[in-house]
């Protein structure tokens, strides 16, 4: 049996850090990706942004993923494309892992893995919109690839239903396309997606963006032919008389994204119910020993930047698993947070430079976000302002708080109404 | 007074904007990449775009291409049109130029990807 020190199973930006970095560390490393060509999402997202925490520069996406890749060959670290993983099981001494390829079935061992699967966007099924099945109803990811990597215009006349990011971006390319977007519409009262993006992708080019406003039914037979706009309450539940049809051709979809934990679930590996990634520690460990996680899979993110430092966390760290036990202790939120990861702090390992991030769940002014062990405040820090989209990372030394066994580390912010 | 959403990075600063005698002032920014962002703003707004062109070669109907640097705002749908009459028929590496000089803007529109010939039975988009 072919065996590695670690293996990495997907080849977006995540996984290609996490292989970058285990090898770096010394560690026999194969990354495994399911398409064609390496590089994740990222070679769909044809728009500039990306980078700018990392290289300091604007980069699109496929750019980003070029600067990775250039060193991913340079390395030369081995990888698989167009190949699945249908089994994991764990072993004494690490993992047997069956892989799919064109060359057919094999079971391969590895000492360590990193999940590095990305995440899913949400379907119309998962948002529960009325109406019939007609063609022309997307997902902004499956509009992007549309547009993007196969050179075609998915439709001519869109609504856009959610502001993330993806469908921000969408309405944009769309519309220079040649496409009319008619307006994003939002069942919550704030965007989903980053500031930023409103502007250049929606006020530059004039496209209307309705806070608290859902698609209710879908119309056509063989296409999309219209939509039923209503306006929601404050508990996204739409007001009776407040339907409008609007007439289009196309529905994108954007309506936010799920970690991808297939693998993860099949391990038995704990999973958050806040960021739906695994459990994690401070060194990206999940909750089953040996088995790592990073970018989307752990917890959704708004910045590549950050998938990628994640990557190399779990990747750096998996190269250095050596099966020592883990001594955890609980990193807990408030409810003022929609989640922090990691979730633990194993207080066995070296947690001198602890990466959080967080995000708070709703908007808030002038804050401060706390953290506390066992009822003491540890740390603060004062923010202008904390918005769900923009996720915000801090670097902490845990080591130096004299944290025991049943210590409790908790994240909280207080809000400064009156500042 | 104007405010303005700095679009520079992430961040997203809310920018308020005076006009004085001595010309614009700018607060509100935490860095100064947002002060010229919101000059800009209020002179001649600049942005960058990105796009794709097409190609002839095997599984792969188009590449990614961008401008390699900023255009005014009001000519994205200038460069837009020639971006669309474009085409790479060989294999080259990201930041090939695709066209020089795009309409006398002093930019280049350039690919973002490298531009390969894919093995048999392999696309860019499997």
């Amino acid at each position: 049996m072919r065996t590695w020190d670690v293996l990495v199973i997907g080849g977006g930006p995540a996984g290609l850090a996490a292989a970058l970095s285990a090898h770096e560390n010394g560690a026999r490393t194969l990354l495994i990706e399911r398409e064609g060509k390496l590089g994740g999402i990222l070679k769909q997202c044809v728009h500039d942004g990306f980078g700018l925490v990392r290289f300091q520069e604007k980069l699109s996406g496929p750019e980003y993923a070029g600067k990775f890749l250039d060193r991913f060959r340079e390395a030369g670290i081995e990888a698989m494309t167009l190949t699945f993983v249908t089994r994991i099981q764990k072993t004494g001494l690490g993992f047997h892992v069956t892989i799919v390829s064109r060359s057919g079935v094999e079971t391969i061992g590895a000492k360590a893995l990193v999940l590095a699967t990305g995440c899913r966007e949400r379907t119309a099924k998962q948002v529960s919109i009325h109406g019939t099945r007609p063609s022309g109803i997307f997902t902004a990811g499956t509009a992007q690839h549309f547009v993007n990597l196969m050179g075609q215009l998915p439709g001519k006349k869109c609504v856009i239903l959610g502001s993330g990011d993806i469908g921000l971006i969408m309405a944009r390319r769309m519309t220079l396309e040649g496409a009319q977007v008619l307006g994003v519409y939002e069942a919550k009262s704030t965007p989903s997606g980053l500031t930023r993006n409103i502007h250049q992708c929606l006020h530059d080019f004039d496209i209307p963006l309705y806070l608290s406003h859902t698609v209710t039914r879908v119309f056509g037979a063989e296409r999309l032919t219209g939509v039923e706009i209503s306006q929601v309450d404050g508990n996204m539940r739409p007001i009776p008389g407040t339907q409008q049809l609007v007439e289009c051709d196309t529905l994108i979809l954007s309506v936010g994204l799920i970690p991808e934990n297939e693998l993860a679930e099949k391990l038995g590996i704990p999973l958050d119910p806040k960021t739906k990634g695994p459990c994690c520690n401070a060194q990206l460990m999940t909750g089953v020993d040996g088995v790592f996680s990073c970018g989307n899979a752990l917890h959704v993110n708004d910045l590549v930047d950050y998938v990628s430092e994640s990557g190399e966390t779990a990747g750096r760290n998996a190269a250095r698993y050596s099966g020592a036990p883990r001594k955890e202790i609980p990193i807990e939120t408030s409810s003022k947070l929609l989640y922090a990861v990691p979730q633990r702090l194993d207080l066995n390992a070296d947690n001198k430079e602890t990466v959080l991030y967080f995000r708070s769940r709703e908007v808030l002014g002038n804050c401060r976000l706390t953290i506390s062990a066992d009822g003491r405040e540890i740390f603060s820090r004062k923010y202008p302002f904390l918005r769900p989209p923009e996720m915000e990372r801090l670097t902490i030394d845990f080591s130096s708080f004299g944290l025991a066994e049943n210590s409790r580390i908790t994240l909280d912010i207080e809000v400064n109404d009156h500042g | 007074m104007a405010k303005l959403v700095c679009i520079v990075c992430p961040r997203g600063c809310a920018l308020d904007i005076t006009e004085a005698r001595d010309g614009f002032h700018v607060t509100g920014n935490t860095c100064k990449r947002g002060e010229q962002f919101a000059l800009s703003e209020m002179t001649r707004p600049m942005r960058t775009i990105c796009s794709t062109v097409r190609t002839t070669l095997p599984g792969v109907p188009v590449i990614p291409v961008r401008v390699s640097g900023e255009i005014p705002k009001d000519r994205i749908f200038d460069v837009m049109a020639q971006i669309k009459g474009a085409c790479l028929h060989q294999a080259a590496p990201r930041g090939t130029v695709v066209i020089r000089d795009v309409l006398g803007l002093n930019v280049d529109v350039i690919t973002t990807s490298d531009l390969e010939t894919h093995e048999k039975g392999e696309t860019c988009h499997e």
